[in-house]
């Protein structure tokens, strides 16, 4: 059986974040900001943990349990955002958004995360995709109140 | 059960380009052609307000809502149709035990015991109650394969617990509960025993007599009926006793500036204008359970089960939760694949039009006392067959492929 939205959707690095993830449960300072975002419909739940010094973000990580799609895309957005300043990964956060509900070739400064695209075609997945993004714009505007 | 699958329209539906395998019905039920028609047969010819008409059609419409009455009395075999109140559903039921039953019942120090099984509308209900009288909720440990664990249930029963209220059948594990033991030792100590059957009157039969529950709730929905209809049946006496949860035309006798007097139970209950179709539309299904008789069906349905379960445990890494074998579930499989989140199974089997649920299902205290996330939970309804099992299994194996370990 093949099914091209399937095929689509499960790529294998998508699997292998899914299996491996990157910044999983990584231990970050003490003063490092966290959020937790639960999707009460299915009880997936992801923390991000992101280390802010000055205008930048120096380290970030994530915990939580999930689907695939939700602990690849915490994998990927994790890895993309690292070394970013916060105007730049709302920026990218904010690009992401837009790449799911159209249906354009992903920009390009998304990397990896346009993978995500598969979703497209699975509306009722479209919350697993967005849960890691969500709890990191929390992250960076709790960060800008604090400053 | 051959022949029931061509009273179900929406059966030759295709999702995805496959054909439909509806492995849901522990969520709802699909509903056959003759509830259907009982439903557009009642707005055609016979509707009209009831209990308010002196004019024939009126009559009409009232003489079917309160035959729908009769035969829910009829089916869980309560001594009057004046046991059996209409409610919105089982939640419904359960929030109006928990609101008018509830404040008479238990005080400050009493206990409410529920068990691990409960599906969240047999916990919060009672958790604002407790909150409320500074009553205290106590839950029932399971034994090691999801059944109620009677030991534990003789120790937490105190001469201080005035209310227990537990799942007929579970929603997750499809065990039964051991519902006259618990009523009978539940009752030695002074409580009152209410049974969430939602997920056992499609399956199995059901006597409240014989069970000597003090209230039952089932929901129309779960049971081949309409949305929108439940049913709360209770003792006479302890619905005699019990303030209507709501206020309004219909329940009331005699109404003044300053006060009113009520209607007897059960239609004290019912304020406003019913769910009239919905009524007419549970009594049609609960006809057409009885046409297929409550016996056949069960047996059926368990024949399917083990044959569920069977396939299910060939599958490499399939983890089962409850019982180890078909014939102690009612018409419920829950499992997870080693290395696959169940969301994840559930749109890969959706894409092949394989239906099932992924989640916590409406049963969080349950899912941290078993340790899990989330689940998959198959379920199954008189119009599931072997084809639909071979369909499922045919896509946890994709499932495996997609997440194979390489």
């Amino acid at each position: 059986m093949t099914n091209a939205n399937l095929d689509n959707l499960y790529r294998q690095v998508l699997i292998d974040y899914a299996k491996n993830p990157h910044n999983y449960q990584k231990p970050l300072p003490a003063d490092a900001v966290q959020v937790e975002k639960y999707n009460p419909s299915c009880g997936d739940i992801i923390q991000i943990k992101a280390q802010v010094v000055a205008d930048t973000i120096e380290d970030i990580s994530f915990d939580g349990n999930g689907c695939a799609i939700s602990m690849a895309a915490a994998s990927m957005l994790t890895d993309l955002l690292r070394g970013e300043t916060l105007a730049g990964a709302k920026e990218l956060l904010e690009k992401f958004s837009a790449m799911l509900v159209t249906d354009e070739e992903a920009d390009p400064a998304l990397g990896e995360l346009a993978l995500m695209q598969g979703v497209r075609k699975f509306p009722t997945r479209m919350k697993c995709a967005t849960l890691a993004s969500h709890a990191t714009l929390a992250v960076i505007n709790q960060v800008e109140e604090e400053q | 059960m051959k022949t029931v699958r061509s009273d179900f329209e929406i059966l030759k539906k295709t999702i995805n380009n496959q054909p439909l395998t509806y492995l849901d019905t522990a969520a709802t039920s699909q509903k056959p052609n003759q509830v259907l028609a009982a439903i557009q047969n009642y707005y055609l010819k016979d509707n009209a307000n009831v209990h308010r008409g002196v004019y024939t059609l009126s009559e009409q419409a009232t003489q079917a809502y309160e035959d729908a009455r009769t035969k829910v009395g009829h089916f869980l075999n309560a001594p009057s149709a004046r046991n059996i109140v209409f409610t919105r559903s089982t939640t419904e039921s359960l929030n109006w035990l928990a609101q008018s039953f509830g404040p008479g019942q238990v005080e400050a120090g009493d206990e409410i015991l529920l068990t691990y099984l409960e599906h969240h509308s047999n916990i919060v209900p009672w958790q604002v109650l407790a909150q409320k009288t500074g009553a205290k909720l106590k839950y029932v440990g399971l034994t090691e394969d999801g059944q109620v664990d009677l030991v534990d249930f003789a120790d937490q029963l105190t001469t201080k617990t005035k209310i227990v209220s537990f799942a007929h059948v579970s929603n997750v594990l499809g065990t039964l509960a051991p519902v006259k033991k618990m009523v009978a030792m539940a009752h030695e100590v002074g409580a009152r025993v209410i049974v969430d059957g939602a997920q056992a009157v499609a399956h199995l039969p059901v006597d409240v007599q014989d069970l000597d529950v003090d209230f039952y709730a089932f929901s129309g929905h779960k049971v081949y009926g309409p949305t929108g209809i439940g049913v709360l049946y209770g003792r006479t006496e302890l619905l005699e006793a019990m303030e209507p949860a709501q206020y309004g035309g219909e329940m009331i006798e005699k109404v003044g500036l300053e006060s009113s007097t009520f209607q007897p139970a059960p239609w004290k209950f019912e304020a406003g204008t019913p769910n009239i179709a919905g009524a007419i539309g549970l009594g049609a299904a609960l006809d057409y359970m009885q046409e297929l008789g409550l016996a056949q069906v069960s047996d059926y349905e368990t024949d399917l089960m083990e044959e569920t379960v069977t396939k299910l445990l060939a599958i490499p890494g399939l983890t089962l939760y409850g019982p180890q074998n078909g014939h102690d579930r009612y018409g419920v499989a829950a499992f997870n694949l080693a290395g696959v989140h169940p969301h994840d199974v559930a749109t890969i089997l959706d894409q092949e039009g394989v239906e099932v649920r992924a989640g916590h299902h409406c049963a969080q205290p349950l899912m941290a006392y078993l340790g899990l996330p989330a689940t998959v939970r198959v379920s199954l309804g008189v119009y599931n067959n072997s084809a639909d099992i071979d369909r499922l299994c045919a896509g946890l194996h994709q499932v495996r492929e997609y997440f194979a370990n390489d």
